[in-house]
């Protein structure tokens, strides 16, 4: 779907993570290399409040073509990303979904098997194990917030790779930035989905 | 970035939640040598303020930042610092008092002290933030009154958006270094703070100096001129810079619109989606969104509200037993010319309470369907 610069469509994105996953910083990556990939008005944001690690916590990031004038939580989402799948038991992930979404997981499981009864998209991509493997382990923690940009590039296709490393490589220093892109390299190539999803296009 | 840009020389401050992160990154910019300032510890923030009106006297460029219970736990400074004549700058994160407790934003927190003699400025963004910190010097500096640039806690404070970062260069261009207008240790020390009698007196040398009254007229006086001052600095900011702010407010698709909906803060932003949302439905409407709230810009506000017949004015704070702050002072101001549209004031979004565009839409096609006058503040959304 083309943008011009009075397209005033915004897509909102919410992560769904534990405390100390990340979500918050993938939240502003994300962000970030949105604004690299030229889109004009662009937002990240944690939910406000109080969080703590390990509890389900939530981040936000919205692009559009042009500024961006809206400020308040995101009710419903055209793009959900959970770090967790064991979170789609706790928080009402889909709630937040919208009907011709596309949802994001962090899974072994083929993309199939969730919300069949449902007409969204999924995708699905291992980033635990990608991660493991190629050793993107602080403290015996696995990072994967980083990896599961590449499956919204892929999944998506509303930001680019090229875009994603710059916003990557911004964030770190350069050996962490080489283990956090190349994590979302092999999550974007590793990415399933059910079907191909494009960004609804909706009347104004 | 803004006191960085700023090349501020002192700073004190104590974290309180939203404003933290800034005084967190401001030691991180003094400890690695890149920002050449004291950095001073305090225990609290009466403090922090303390600290602050004590460089700014001896002539220190100087900055703070607080939120909520910090700011009312500075109130007695406050007057001290405005009284004093001190072009101190503060950041103040926007967030609601306790009880009960909150950490999350209106603006009860800056209202409680809109009588203290500071001016306010109020941010409809993170760049906006940015810029009114380094005009806010330049201002301060000219009037002698000190300046709190305001922007919603969490809302804005923990929301990340682009935002255009000035070289070093053009900043120290627009803003030059602080001189002081007076030396307290110089080759002629002076006293600054002699009990003010309520009759002017003479001095060692004879000289009548002005009484308690007389300074404060003066303070009056000053802040009675700073709105000029404000947009002046900010037209001045605009032909470098390329943003100008040469108002005092802001003003959209306020042309020929009978409805106006009044605002604050970043609430302007969703305020300009709900004028587009009603007017693809057929009515006239506008938005004025306060940017100056102290000195109160009544003579711009008659001026931009002249052509309304109604006003739906939105305040994130309440003066209790009465109704929301800028409501009484837009009031105030119309009276003065005379005008007499329609009011309603909607309390909207305390406690952090999201108050999205179609939550103002809503208010406002209930009061157009109402016509007519509305008795006391209505709460928005609330239903226990």
């Amino acid at each position: 779907m083309v943008l011009n610069d009075k397209d005033q469509t915004i897509i909102n994105v919410t992560w769904h993570g534990r405390g100390g996953q990340g979500a918050v910083t993938a939240a502003m990556i994300l962000a970030e290399a949105a604004y690299i990939d030229g889109y004009r008005g662009v937002t990240a944001a944690p939910f406000f409040g109080v969080e703590r690690r390990g509890a389900p916590i939530t981040a936000t990031t919205r692009f559009s073509r042009t500024p961006i004038r809206t400020l308040t939580p995101t009710a419903k989402a055209e793009v959900v990303v959970v770090l967790d799948e064991r979170l789609m038991q706790v928080v009402d992930v889909l709630g937040g979904l919208k009907a011709d979404g596309l949802l994001i997981l962090n899974s072994s499981n083929p993309p199939e098997k969730f919300c069949a009864d449902r007409d969204i998209a999924v995708a699905t991509s291992d980033a635990n194990s990608i991660a493991e493997e190629i050793g993107l382990v602080v403290a015996g923690t696995v990072l994967i917030n980083t990896s599961l940009l590449g499956a919204f590039s892929k999944a998506s296709g509303l930001v680019s790779m090229e875009s994603l490393e710059k916003a990557i490589r911004k964030n770190f220093n350069p050996k962490a930035a080489q283990l956090n892109f190349r994590g979302a390299q092999l999550t974007y190539e590793a990415t399933r989905t059910n079907r191909v999803w494009h960004l609804p296009v909706r009347q104004n | 970035m803004g006191a960085k840009l700023s090349r501020v020389q002192v700073i004190a401050a104590y974290p309180i939640t939203p404003q933290s992160k800034i005084p967190e990154t401001l030691v991180k910019y003094v400890e690695s040598g890149e920002l050449g300032a004291e950095f001073i510890r305090v225990e609290s923030e009466h403090s922090a303020l303390t600290v602050c009106i004590s460089a700014s006297t001896v002539g220190a460029r100087v900055f703070t930042a607080t939120s909520a219970n910090g700011l009312a736990y500075m109130h007695e400074q406050l007057h001290w610092a405005a009284g004093a004549r001190l072009p101190i700058v503060m950041a103040l994160a926007n967030r609601g008092l306790g009880a009960p407790w909150t950490i999350f934003n209106d603006m009860q927190d800056s209202i409680s002290q809109r009588d203290t003699g500071w001016m306010q400025i109020y941010c409809r963004d993170n760049q906006e933030i940015l810029d009114s910190i380094l005009m806010g010097y330049k201002i301060s500096e000219q009037v002698h009154v000190p300046m709190m640039v305001c922007f919603d806690g969490f809302v804005l404070s923990h929301t990340v958006m682009p935002v255009e970062i000035p070289e070093q260069e053009q900043v120290d261009a627009f803003l030059p270094p602080y001189v002081p207008h007076l030396q307290v240790d110089g080759p002629e020390p002076i006293n600054i703070n002699p009990v003010m009698l309520a009759e002017p007196r003479a001095n060692a040398q004879g000289v009548a100096c002005p009484s308690y009254m007389g300074f404060r007229m003066r303070l009056q006086e000053t802040l009675e001129k700073a709105g000029e001052v404000i947009a002046k600095v900010g037209g001045e900011f605009g032909k470098i810079f390329g943003r100008s702010y040469d108002c005092l407010l802001w003003e959209y698709k306020t042309e020929e619109a009978d409805t106006i909906l009044l605002t604050m803060g970043s609430l302007t932003n969703e305020a300009s989606l709900a004028v587009d949302m009603l007017r693809e439905k057929g009515h006239k409407t506008g938005v004025v969104g306060l940017r100056v709230f102290r000195p109160f810009p009544a003579q711009q506000l008659r001026q931009a509200l002249s052509g309304a017949k109604q006003v739906v004015i939105f305040d994130k704070n309440i003066s209790y037993g009465n109704e929301g702050a800028t409501c009484t002072e837009t009031k105030a101001a119309l009276f003065e010319g005379g005008l007499r549209p329609s009011i309603a004031n909607y309390i909207v979004g305390l406690g952090g309470k999201p108050v999205a565009a179609s939550d103002l839409e809503g208010a406002t096609l209930e009061f157009l369907g109402m016509k007519g006058r509305v008795n006391g503040p209505q709460w928005l959304g609330i239903s226990v």
